[in-house]
C-alpha cells in the first residue's frame, strides 16, 4: 500500500507525460503480483470495486473527530477523502498489500463495509489512507489512459505497444498472465473473441516528396475528416475499436447493428445523412457517451466507409499486397450503413494535386497516397502509406492573454489566448501551446513579460500589440466559446512582429471560413 | 485575572502599558521587542529594539545598519517599567525566542512562531510556565500533522534517483527554512555540492558564522549550474533565472505542502511537508503540556484551536491582529 500512495501522490503532481511513464513504469517493476495488476487497473479505471458514498465516509469520520473541527477542516481542504485521509487517528502505519484493500471493497457486504474501512484507516499512515479513500471512492483521477499503460509496460520488457494492444482485450486485472508474458513467460492466448489488431499509420507529405516516386505504383482516395475505426466481427461478438485501441461500440449501437459481415476491417466512422457526409464537429457529439438516445441516434446517424481488410472470413489478409485486400473489399457487400472509400483517378503527380486543391466535399481533409504493393504493417512505418493533407486555414490574431508552461517550458510563458477583432474590442477565439520554436519560446516569453497588463493567478494580460498567423485544421460551431466557433488543432504558425494588431483579422474573416 | 492590562492588542500589535512597548508591532513604534527576523515580525524603523543577539544580527543583515534607532541585546530577566521580561527559545529559527512578560504574579508567554520538532539549525522551545500562552496558529487545524522530515528528504532524494538528468528546484524562504532543508540533507548523509540562488547567499553566510554545519554550497546564478541540487526562495521561480535549467522538477518545502490544492496551486511536482513551524498535535500538544489558564490566538486559523480549547475548556480568545502574513513565512 505504501508504494501504491507513494505512486499516486508523485502521479497527481506530475505534469508531463514521460515523466508520469516513467513512475507507472518503475512501480510495476518493483512490485510483486498480484498487486502490481491491481494499481495498474485502478489507475486505468478498469478496476471495479464496491463504491463507497461520502456519507458513509462522513459518518465514519464522526465516530473519530469532533463534527465542528472536521467542518472547520473540510472548508479548508476542499476534498473529503483527503480531509478524511489527514484527521483520521494516527494508527500503526502499517503497510498491507494494495490486494488486501481490493479485496475488501471487492467482498465486503454493504454492513460490514463502514467497519472493516475504519479497520483498514486504523491500520494505515496518511498518505496511504488518502490512496484507499480514493480507491473506495473510485476517484483516483491520475490521467492514466489504456495506452499510457501499455507504453509503461512495453517498457518493461519484449513485447511492443503493437503486441501488448493485440492481446489488451482478452485480459483481466489483476493481469498475471500479462506479467507473465513481460517477465519471459508464454504470450497469454486472447480469450476474447473480436479482439483488436494494431493499425497501420501513415507520414505525412508533399508534393516535392512525391515527385521522387512513381504514381503508377501508388493508389489514393481522399482522406476523410472523421475518426478512424478497426470493425471486428468475429463469431458473432461485433466490436467498434479507435486506432489506439479503445472499445468504443457503446456509442455506435447503429454501427454495430450494420455490422454483417465476418471479418475485421479498417476504415472511418463518418456521420452521414442522406447520402451526405457531415463535418467532423457533428460526429463529435457522438463521441465519449456512455449510451446513446433515439433522438441523436436519428439525428446523427454514424456508418462506415473502409478502406482496408486486416481480416476476412477467417483469412488473415495483412500480409498480402493493398491490392489483393482491396479486391477481397470491392467483392463483398456490406449492406447499408457501410461503404468503400472509392480510388481516385489519376495519373501524375500533378492530377493528384488538381484533386487535393478541389475536393467534393469539405469533409475531406486531403488525400491518402499507399503502395500498391504494401502489406498491412502494424504502427507508422515510412513509405509505403502516405497523408498529403489540404493546406491549413489560417488567419492573423492577436496574444490576449498568456500562461506558464510546465516540464521543460516551466519559468516561459507558452500557453496563449488569442483573439480576433470585433468592432474595436478582441473576442478570444482559441489557445494554442505549440507551432513556435524554442529560439521563438524564448522571444515570446520576453514580449509577455515585458507587455503584461494585469494579472488574474498564473494568467497575465497582455497589451494588445503583437500578432500571430494561427493555423487550424478545421472551425466548428460551439456554444461554449464566447466567439461561437472553436478551431481543430490551432498552433501558431508565424509570429508577425511585423504586423500592427489594428490590421488583424475580425471575427467575421473567421465566420465565413465556417 | 488582571491580564488585560499586561498586554493588549492595538492596532500596531500587542502593546504593554506598563513596560512602555510592543511586541512585534506591524508599524514603527518608540520601543519593540522581536521574537525573530522573519520580516512580517521584523520590520524597520523602530526607536528602540530588544531582541536575541541573532535576532539583531538578522535584522541588520535584512534591513541594513541603520534598521532601528538603537538596539539592546536581551539577556537575562529585564525590567522594563513595571514588568520584568525574558525571552526563551522558540525554535522556529536562529535566534527566535519567545518573549515572557511578567507583572507581580502574572506571567504572559508570547511564543511568535515556534515550532516542537527538532531543528538542527537553532535552539530548541523551550517551555516556560505561565498564566497566559499566546500561540500562533498557521497550522492550527487537525488536517496539519506533520511527518518526520527525514522521510521527506528521502522522498526528495528518491526522486533526484529516479530523475537523475533533471536538476531540482527547492523552493524555500531564506530565512530558516533554507538552511534547515540543507542541514536536513547533510544530517542524511548528502554530501555533494549544494546549489543556493544568491538571495539565500548571505543568511546561510550568517548560519555557516554561527556554528551550524551546512557543507559545500555553491552559487546558482552561474548560467551552467551543474549541482542537481538547488535551493531557492520560492519567488525565484517565476523569475527569468529559472529558465537556465532544464525540464526541473520543482519542488517546495512547506508546511502548506500537506494540503495537495495547496501544492497543486504552487505548481510543484515535488511537495515536500516541512515546517519550522508547530502542527496539531505539537500545538495542542504544548498547551496541555504548559496549562495555562487562558490562551490567546494570534495569526492563522484560529477557529480550529479556539473550538479545540473549548473542549478542553480552557479559556481561550482570538487577538484578530491584522498584519502577520496569511501564509507566514513558511
Amino acid at each position: 500500500m505504501k508504494a501504491f500512495a507513494a505512486l499516486l501522490e508523485r502521479l497527481a503532481f506530475t505534469p508531463a507525460r514521460n515523466a508520469k511513464l516513467q513512475h507507472v513504469q518503475h512501480y510495476l517493476e518493483r512490485t510483486p503480483d498480484p498487486d502490481r495488476g491491481w494499481a495498474l487497473a485502478a489507475l486505468t479505471g478498469d478496476l471495479e470495486l464496491r463504491r463507497v458514498t461520502p456519507s458513509l465516509l462522513r459518518g465514519l469520520a464522526a465516530e473519530r473527530i469532533d463534527g465542528q473541527l472536521l467542518a472547520l477542516s473540510y472548508d479548508f481542504v476542499g476534498d473529503l477523502a483527503e480531509t478524511i485521509a489527514l484527521v483520521w487517528p494516527e494508527g500503526a502505519e502499517d503497510d498491507p498489500p494494495l490486494s488486501q484493500a481490493v479485496e475488501l471493497l471487492q467482498t465486503t457486504g454493504k454492513a460490514g463495509l463502514p467497519g472493516a474501512i475504519a479497520g483498514m484507516l486504523d491500520r494505515l499512515g496518511p498518505s496511504e489512507r488518502l490512496a484507499f479513500l480514493k480507491l473506495a471512492t473510485g476517484n483516483l483521477r491520475v490521467g492514466l489512459s489504456a495506452r499510457m499503460a501499455r507504453m509503461a509496460l512495453a517498457g518493461m520488457g519484449a513485447p511492443s505497444v503493437a503486441d501488448l494492444e493485440e492481446i489488451w482485450h482478452g485480459l483481466a486485472p489483476p493481469y498475471a498472465p500479462l506479467f507473465g508474458w513481460i517477465g519471459g513467460g508464454a504470450r497469454p492466448e486472447s480469450a476474447a473473441l473480436a479482439p483488436f489488431r494494431p493499425v497501420m499509420l501513415s507520414t505525412p507529405t508533399d508534393l516535392d516528396e512525391l515527385r521522387a516516386l512513381d504514381p503508377a505504383e501508388h493508389v489514393a482516395e481522399w482522406k476523410w475528416d472523421g475518426i478512424r475505426v478497426q470493425a471486428v466481427s468475429d463469431g458473432g461478438v461485433k466490436r467498434l475499436y479507435s486506432r489506439t485501441g479503445e472499445d468504443i461500440s457503446h456509442a455506435f449501437p447503429d454501427v454495430i447493428d450494420a455490422m454483417h459481415f465476418d471479418g475485421s476491417a479498417d476504415g472511418e466512422l463518418l456521420v452521414r445523412r442522406e447520402g451526405e457526409v457531415a463535418p467532423f464537429g457533428e460526429l463529435q457529439k457522438r463521441l465519449n457517451r456512455k449510451a446513446v438516445g433515439r433522438a441523436l441516434l436519428a439525428s446523427h446517424p454514424a456508418g462506415l466507409r473502409l478502406y482496408d481488410l486486416l481480416i476476412w472470413q477467417g483469412r488473415d489478409l495483412r500480409a498480402e499486397p493493398l491490392t489483393v485486400r482491396r479486391a477481397v473489399l470491392e467483392g463483398a457487400d456490406f449492406g447499408p450503413g457501410i461503404d468503400i472509400s472509392p480510388l481516385l483517378d489519376f495519373a501524375s503527380w500533378d492530377d493528384l494535386a488538381a484533386l487535393r486543391a478541389d475536393p467534393p466535399a469539405a469533409v475531406i481533409e486531403g488525400v491518402m497516397i499507399k503502395r500498391r504493393d504494401s502489406a498491412y504493417v502494424a504502427g507508422r512505418p515510412r513509405g509505403p502509406w502516405f497523408k498529403w493533407k489540404r493546406d491549413p486555414m489560417v488567419v492573423d490574431a492577436v496574444l490576449i492573454y498568456a500562461q506558464r508552461g510546465h516540464g521543460k517550458r516551466s519559468g516561459f510563458h507558452s500557453d496563449f489566448t488569442f483573439g480576433l477583432w470585433q468592432g474595436d474590442e478582441l473576442v478570444p477565439v482559441g489557445k494554442a501551446y505549440f507551432g513556435f520554436t524554442d529560439a521563438e519560446l524564448r522571444e515570446l516569453d520576453k514580449f509577455v513579460r515585458a507587455n503584461t497588463t494585469e494579472r488574474f493567478g498564473p494568467v497575465r494580460a497582455l497589451a494588445p500589440k503583437l500578432v500571430v498567423e494561427v493555423a487550424f485544421e478545421g472551425l466548428n460551431r460551439s456554444t461554449r466559446h464566447r466567439s461561437g466557433v472553436a478551431m481543430r488543432f490551432p498552433r501558431i504558425s508565424r509570429i508577425r512582429w511585423d504586423k500592427p494588431a489594428a490590421e488583424a483579422d475580425r471575427l467575421d474573416t473567421l465566420e465565413a471560413m465556417l | 485575572m488582571r491580564a488585560d492590562p499586561i498586554l493588549l492588542p492595538t492596532e500596531a500589535g500587542l502593546y504593554c502599558p506598563e513596560g512602555d512597548f510592543h511586541i512585534d508591532p506591524l508599524r514603527p513604534v518608540a520601543r519593540a521587542l522581536i521574537t525573530h527576523g522573519h520580516s512580517d515580525h521584523a520590520r524597520p524603523g523602530h526607536g528602540a529594539v530588544l531582541a536575541t543577539r541573532q535576532t539583531l544580527d538578522i535584522m541588520r543583515l535584512r534591513m541594513g545598519p541603520d534598521f532601528a534607532g538603537s538596539t539592546q541585546v536581551a539577556a537575562g530577566e529585564m525590567r522594563l517599567g513595571g514588568v520584568s521580561v525574558g525571552f526563551h527559545p522558540a525554535g522556529h529559527v536562529l535566534g527566535s525566542s519567545q518573549i515572557a512578560v511578567t507583572s507581580g504574579d502574572c506571567r504572559i508567554v508570547v511564543s511568535g512562531d515556534y515550532t516542537r520538532q527538532p531543528n538542527p539549525t537553532c535552539a530548541p522551545f523551550e517551555a516556560v510556565p505561565c498564566d497566559i500562552f499566546v500561540t500562533e496558529a498557521t497550522f492550527g487545524l487537525p488536517v496539519f500533522r506533520f511527518p518526520e522530515p527525514a522521510t521527506q528528504v528521502e522522498k526528495l532524494l528518491a526522486s533526484m534517483a529516479e530523475f537523475l538528468d533533471r536538476p531540482h528546484l527547492i523552493g524555500a524562504y531564506a530565512l530558516g527554512k533554507a538552511q534547515h532543508v540543507i542541514a536536513l540533507l547533510r544530517a542524511a548523509g548528502y554530501d555533494a555540492p549544494i546549489a543556493i540562488h544568491g538571495a539565500l547567499k548571505t543568511l546561510c553566510d550568517y548560519y555557516v558564522q554561527q556554528g551550524v554545519d551546512l557543507g559545500e554550497l555553491v552559487p546558482a546564478t552561474a548560467d551552467e549550474v551543474s549541482a542537481q541540487l538547488v535551493i531557492a526562495p520560492p519567488s525565484a521561480f517565476a523569475s527569468l533565472w529559472v529558465q537556465r535549467f532544464r525540464d526541473p522538477v520543482l519542488g517546495f518545502a512547506s508546511g502548506w505542502m500537506t494540503v495537495r490544492a495547496r501544492a497543486r496551486q504552487r505548481g510543484v511536482e515535488l511537495p515536500l511537508v516541512i515546517s519550522d513551524h508547530v502542527d496539531w498535535p505539537m500545538l495542542t500538544g504544548t498547551l496541555t503540556e504548559l496549562g495555562p489558564s487562558e490562551v490567546w490566538v494570534t495569526h492563522g486559523t484560529e477557529d480550529g484551536v479556539i473550538r479545540w480549547c473549548e473542549l478542553a475548556q480552557i479559556p481561550a480568545r482570538p487577538l484578530r491582529l491584522v498584519g502577520y502574513e496569511d501564509e507566514a513565512e513558511e
